[in-house]
Formats: structure tokens, C-alpha cells, sequence
């Protein structure tokens, strides 16, 4: 697929948790090769995008299409199966399991075809799983925890992942070193995307473009440095901020 | 600044005011529980009125025993078991442990010889002792046997731990051959080696073997794949009716019943699947009680087909293959045809055989599955469901494939079972025996299989042995039955195990996955320091 063509599309997307709305007609897009991000403070409905793309739960209204084929009413596995991966809110790893056998989970789309091949791509990229190899997931670090969440879904081969909150409740430098990975990941292999953070500092710098969500709407978008400069912004996230 | 204590804080009880205290407290405790259970008995006299019999003396004896068991406790027990933790000052060394100060050379000589002695007087301790002294004398033989046992495997501890698997299959192997030479060597000929054998297979081997099958494939539903099942004994019964309807209606052979009953087993599994697909934990677990009860229920009510509670009989036995059968008036019965002795025990002994090999298959079959895609998604499932959809996986399929496969272990278990037993009931499937199973799989470690064997030999195995000991009924008087405390027996053990070990025997997961090539860890990542 060509550089700039859209990837991700999301079209008036209404979400309710029984009778209560969480997102009021939200539009996305995501191009082929960005990385975007969704900022926006607590209860915002940053996840709940997240999850509504997964169709858990599901859509009222509106549409999101992926790659040209609407997927609004799919079932999350037939979703994971057009190759959108996920580091869930709350990593959601497999406690009980090893790190090589949460790696494999990931892998099961393929049924371990590329598996050989993917893990070490997997590894190149997060050095401190293949140290962890034959460690429980549950006993793994925070970092360590978030690293093999998104190792997990690389090896689903994706060609858009969603990230959400991968900075959550981890120390700086293990925060940059995630971020750091994203990036890699985008410039070496042209992977598309789209992650949901409280760290706006750390997610705009790191993103192509940016989406404002305040209380289930998107407020304004724009490239990450147009945001990060922007007053409102500056204003509501980033000032006296954690950065 | 002042540090300011009450006059009482000061004052620490020494460990017998403490033991006396805690003693006087077990006591009252136990006059409150057993005042009723034990103090009063309702009972009929001899015109069949309901009469109140009192029993102090035994409610008091019940009572003294709880207040010195506790003080025992509290005085020494405790402080000795805190001081297993304190490191010896002058050696710098923790005290040697329990095992190996129980188990020592000195006592298992002597050991070995009490059971030597004993053995050697078998034939005249009645004479010498009296019948009473005589059957604590076999008591003290059977446990000389036991601890001399122990400490053989106490000695190659770490052997058997290395070969555990390989060493367990070797002895059920050999169980029923050991079983029938010693008994022969011991009766004096081989005839009374084979009829000696018919408890010993029959009681204990078969009858383990089935909940070991049993609970292996419930292990696969709720251990692998985390569903409560507690009306797993419905597919056993599906299992056990499907062989004894079919053979006894049609005559079929149970080596083409035994597929069919796990099939249809399978299905049923798929059936209940379908409705709790989007239940989980304790809403699972009423959902696949009622169905256990629904399946029994139709048992006792559908009459036309399943003759009710009378339950169906004649079910015909199970051939060698075809080869060879196990009814004496058969033109090709076995001992016809190897021209030996008439004996009941060949047929327990084929059994035998077959239960362990239809376990070893669910062993293979287990262990096979977890190693492949559809094996660890039930083992995500358990652990992750949301995870597990948003990798791609379909939940859906996963369940039923778990439900399935463990109905249908279940369902082979029940037409063994049918094949075994003659006879079929609806009393032999009622919530107990599901209670069991999934007490085996919890005591064991859910999902480990040795645990769970283990597991079933000491629960099914130990309440069988309660039947062996009739040397209580010199204690408790000849009423007494022992085996009627079996369920006291599993309550018991189970309250043990969950305290001292509470993930079950085996509470580690094994990993399916291993590396090719073993790599020393660098430090140059965990020295980092941070993570």
C-alpha cells in the first residue's frame, strides 16, 4: 500500500456503556506510515476508541473502516485477523505463561509460520525479553510487562498497531526506550500507529499528527509540532505537566 | 521521646499460660460444636420409637483429646516448628530437616524387621496374640511396610523426581503382575495368586485409574482452559448409558461403543457449550450443575428408554478385540483358550490394563494439545479472555473444542465404567461424584497431570484403604465402619492440602515451549538496573 493513503478510518463513531454515551460521534483517520496519537486527560474516551475499533464495545453509530472494508460489525477476532494488533490498556499479558509463550500467542494467526523469523525481530528490538525468555509473564517488570505487550502484537505481523497508554505507571527512561522502539519500529519498517496517551509531551513529540479528546469529542487535530505548540494545549496537558 | 506502655503489655504469657489458655479455648469450642453431634444421638428403640441417646463420657473423651491436642500444640508443637527456621549459632547451619531425621538407617532396619517377624509368625499371631492384639499386629505391619517403603523412596528422592513420569507408567505397568506373584508366592500357588488379586486390581487399580481418567479430563475444561465445570459426571453418565443402551439393545462390541460413546460425549459437550459461551466462573459453574442434574434427572424420569432408577443391567463385557472373550461358557474364553485355570481375575486384569491404556492415551492426548495452537489458546483463555480476542483468537471455537474434548475423555471413562460395572444407575452420576473430580483436579494442581494422579491415588486409593481397617472396630467397638468416613477423610485432606500447599500438589505451570539451545544470561541487561 502506497505512503499517505488512508489506513484507518473512523466516521461518526457514537459508543455507549448502557445508556450513557462515552463517545459523541469521534472522526480519525489514519494514513498509511504515521504514527498518530490521541491525547486527552482521564475519562476522555481515549480507550474507549480504542476498544470501540476492536468492536468491544461495539459501535452505535458511525463507521470505521480499515483498509477499505468496513469493520464496524466484525467480531474483535476477525478484527485481529485483518492485521490490526493491540498492546491493550492494562498490557493484558499471560501471567501464568513464558515470555516466548505469550510471544506465540501473538504468532497464532500465522500458526508459527514466521515465528523464528519474527521473534528475533521481536528481540532486536526489546534485547531484555530474550533475557526473560523462559520467565513467567506475571513476573516480569512494569517495563519488561509493556515491552513484551508490544512484542506480542509485532508478531501478529501487523499493518496498523494500537497502542494504549504505553507509558502507563513506568519509570522515564523506560518510557523513552518504548518510545524510542515506536519510532524505530515506523522509520525501519513503515509500520502505521496509532497510540492513546496521558504523556502528551512524549506522544506528540513522537507522533506525526495528533488528536485532542475532551469528554468523548475530538476537539482539534493537527501535525504533532502544531499541537505541541499550540496554547490550549500547552494549557490543558502540557503545562505544569509531567515531563 | 518517651515511649509510654500499659502495665499489662509488658507482662508476655509464657508458651504453657499461653497453651493452657488456648487449650481451655479449643475446649469450650469443641463442647459447642459436639454437643449435638457427638452428646446426643437419635436412635429407634425396639417398638420403633425415636429415642434420645445421650453419650457424655464420649462427648467429654472428644472434648479432653481437642483441649490436649491443642495444648500439645501450643506448648511444643509450635515453638518447635519456629525453631526449624533458626539458624544453630555455633554451626552456623538451619537444623536438619524433618525427612531426614524421620527417615534413618536404624529405623528402617527395624522396620524391615517387624515386617519380617511378623510375616514369618502370620499364620499363628492369632493364636499367640488373641484376635484383638493380633489385628493391631497387622496394623503395625502394614505400617512397617509403609514407612520401609517411604524411606526406599525417601533414599532416591531425586531419582524419582528425574524420572518421575517414566518410572509411574513402569509401575502401573507392572502393578497387577506384582500384585498376583507376591499373592501367589504368599497363598502358595497361582491360583491363589489371581483370586487373592481380584481386590487389589479391581478395588484400588481400576478403580484409581478411572478418577485419574476422570479428573484428567476435566483437568482439560477447567484447568487448561479455566471453565468451572461442575456437572462434568453428566458426561460420564452420557458415556456409560451410551455403552450400556447400545450394547445391550443392538449388541455391538465396546471397542466400536467406546468411539461412539466419546463422541456422542463430545456432542453433548458442545451442546452445554453453547449456552454458557458468555458465562464464566461461579455463573459457569450453577449453569453446568443444573445441566449435571438435568442429565441425571432425564436418567431416573425417561423409564421407556432408561428403565428409570432400576437402572439397566446385563451390559455385556468387554472381548479381547474379538479374539478371546471373558464369559466362561464362550467357546473362545480365555482360559479355554490358553488351557489354564478358570479365573475372574483375567478379566479384572484386562481391564486393568484397558483403563490405564485409555488414561495414557488422555495423558498423550493432553500433553500433545497443549503444545499446539489449540492448547495454548485454551491455556490464554484461562488466563486472558479479552487478550486472547484481540490476538485474533475465535473464544467461541476455543471453548467448544475444550468442552468437547473433556466431555468425551469422560464419555470413554463412562462406557469403561458401564463395561466394568455390569450395571448402570442414575446413582452412580450424582453431584458428589463431579464434587470429587473436581476435587482431585484442585488437590492435584490445576492443569499438572502428575499432580492430579497423585491426587486421585491418595483420595480414591486412601478411602479405599479405610475399608482395610478393621482393627478399628477393636477401638470403636463392631459397629464401626470406617469406610463410612470417607467423605470425612477427603474433607480433611483437602483442608490440609489447601493450607499447606494451596495451588494444589503441583501448583507450577509447566511451559510448553522450551529454547533449542540453553544460553548463559548475560548481565549487561539486568545490571541496568532499572524495569
Amino acid at each position: 500500500m502506497m505512503a499517505g493513503t488512508t489506513l484507518l478510518d473512523i466516521k461518526g463513531v457514537q459508543t455507549y456503556y448502557g445508556n450513557i454515551r462515552a463517545l459523541n460521534g469521534v472522526d480519525v483517520t489514519v494514513k498509511q506510515g504515521e504514527i498518530v496519537a490521541l491525547i486527552g486527560a482521564n475519562g476522555a474516551g481515549k480507550s474507549t476508541l480504542m476498544m470501540t475499533i476492536f468492536g468491544a464495545p461495539r459501535a452505535r453509530a458511525g463507521t470505521i473502516t480499515f483498509a477499505g472494508t468496513d469493520i464496524t460489525q466484525l467480531p474483535t477476532h476477525e478484527i485481529a485477523r485483518m492485521r490490526i494488533a493491540q498492546s491493550p490498556e492494562g498490557r493484558r499479558i499471560f501471567p501464568r505463561m513464558t515470555v516466548m509463550e505469550n510471544l506465540q500467542m501473538g504468532a497464532s494467526l500465522d500458526n508459527l509460520k514466521h515465528y523464528d523469523e519474527d521473534v528475533e525481530k521481536v528481540f532486536t528490538l526489546f534485547p531484555r525479553l530474550k533475557e526473560r525468555i523462559a520467565q513467567r509473564g506475571g513476573t516480569l517488570s512494569g517495563g519488561e510487562q509493556q515491552m513484551l505487550s508490544i512484542g506480542r502484537a509485532l508478531m501478529a505481523r501487523p499493518k496498523l498497531l494500537l497502542l494504549d497508554e504505553p507509558s502507563l505507571g513506568l519509570a522515564p527512561l523506560i518510557v523513552k526506550q518504548i518510545f524510542d522502539a515506536i519510532r524505530e519500529l515506523n522509520r525501519t519498517q513503515g509500520l502505521t500507529v496509532f497510540l492513546v496517551e496521558q504523556n502528551a509531551f512524549g506522544a506528540l513529540k513522537l507522533a506525526t499528527r495528533g488528536y485532542v479528546m475532551v469528554n468523548g469529542n475530538v476537539t482539534m487535530s493537527g501535525t504533532g509540532k502544531e499541537l505541541l505548540a499550540d496554547p490550549d494545549v500547552r494549557a490543558a496537558y502540557l503545562e505544569g505537566g509531567h515531563h | 521521646m518517651a515511649v509510654t506502655a500499659s502495665p499489662e503489655r509488658d507482662i508476655v504469657a509464657t508458651p504453657m499460660q499461653r497453651a493452657t489458655r488456648e487449650a481451655l479455648y479449643a475446649g469450650a469450642i469443641a463442647l459447642g460444636l459436639f454437643v449435638l453431634f457427638i452428646g446426643l444421638r437419635t436412635d429407634q428403640n425396639i417398638s420403633n420409637e425415636l429415642i434420645l441417646v445421650q453419650r457424655w463420657g464420649l462427648l467429654a473423651i472428644v472434648v479432653v483429646l481437642t483441649m490436649a491436642g491443642r495444648f500439645l500444640y501450643v506448648a511444643y508443637g509450635q515453638p518447635f516448628l519456629a525453631n526449624q527456621k533458626i539458624v544453630d549459632v555455633a554451626t552456623g547451619l538451619l537444623p536438619e530437616s524433618m525427612a531426614t531425621r524421620f527417615f534413618r538407617l536404624p529405623y528402617f532396619i527395624a522396620a524391615i524387621v517387624i515386617v519380617a517377624v511378623l510375616a514369618f509368625l502370620a499364620g499363628s499371631l492369632d493364636g499367640l496374640l488373641g484376635p484383638g492384639l493380633a489385628g493391631y499386629a497387622r496394623f503395625l505391619r502394614a505400617l512397617a511396610i509403609i514407612y520401609a517403603l517411604a524411606s526406599v523412596m525417601f533414599y532416591f528422592r531425586t531419582f524419582i523426581h528425574a524420572h518421575f513420569s517414566a518410572l509411574g507408567i513402569t509401575a502401573l505397568a507392572l502393578y497387577p503382575v506384582i500384585v498376583v506373584l507376591v499373592l501367589a508366592v504368599y497363598g502358595g500357588s497361582m491360583a491363589a495368586g489371581f483370586q487373592g488379586s481380584l481386590k487389589w486390581v479391581d478395588n484400588f487399580g481400576i478403580q484409581i485409574l478411572i478418577y485419574v481418567m476422570l479428573a484428567w479430563g476435566l483437568n482439560i475444561v477447567v484447568g487448561l482452559a479455566g471453565l468451572l465445570d461442575l456437572g462434568y459426571v453428566a458426561f460420564y453418565a452420557v458415556g456409560a448409558y451410551a455403552y450400556a443402551l447400545l450394547g445391550t439393545q443392538y449388541g455391538l462390541s465396546f471397542w466400536i461403543l467406546l468411539p461412539a460413546a466419546g463422541a456422542m460425549a463430545a456432542f453433548w459437550g458442545v451442546l452445554l457449550g453453547f449456552p454458557v459461551l458468555r458465562l464464566r466462573g461461579d455463573y459457569l459453574a450453577i449453569v453446568t450443575l443444573a445441566f449435571g442434574e438435568i442429565i441425571r434427572l432425564v436418567l431416573i424420569n425417561w423409564r421407556e428408554v432408561t428403565n428409570g432408577s432400576a437402572g439397566i443391567s446385563g451390559i455385556p463385557k468387554v472381548t479381547f478385540f474379538g479374539l478371546m472373550t471373558f464369559n466362561v461358557s464362550d467357546p473362545n474364553y480365555i482360559a479355554k483358550v490358553f488351557d489354564i485355570a478358570t479365573s475372574s481375575a483375567y478379566y479384572k486384569i484386562f481391564l486393568y490394563y484397558l483403563i490405564l491404556g485409555l488414561c495414557l492415551l488422555t495423558a498423550f492426548v493432553t500433553i500433545r494439545l497443549r503444545r499446539m495452537p489449540v492448547g495454548r489458546a485454551w491455556e490464554a483463555l484461562r488466563e486472558d479472555e479479552i487478550a486472547c480476542r484481540s490476538l485474533g483468537i475465535n473464544t467461541t471455537t476455543t471453548k467448544l473444542t475444550a468442552f468437547a474434548t473433556g466431555a468425551m475423555f469422560g464419555g470413554f471413562a463412562g462406557s469403561f465404567f458401564a463395561a466394568r460395572q455390569g450395571f448402570v444407575s442414575p446413582e452412580s452420576f450424582i453431584f458428589l461424584e463431579s464434587a470429587i473430580i473436581l476435587a482431585i483436579v484442585v488437590l492435584g494442581g490445576m492443569g499438572s497431570l502428575v499432580g492430579i494422579a497423585v491426587a486421585a491415588m491418595v483420595m480414591i486409593g486412601g478411602t479405599e484403604v479405610l475399608r482395610e481397617l478393621d482393627f478399628l472396630k477393636q477401638v470403636f467397638g463392631p459397629d464401626f465402619t470406617p469406610e463410612l468416613y470417607r467423605m470425612l477423610l477427603f474433607g480433611m485432606a483437602m483442608v490440609i492440602v489447601m493450607l499447606w500447599k494451596p495451588r494444589g500438589f503441583v501448583g507450577s505451570r509447566e511451559p510448553t515451549a522450551f529454547l533449542k539451545e540453553s544460553r548463559a544470561v548475560s548481565g549487561s541487561f539486568t545490571k541496568e538496573g532499572h524495569g
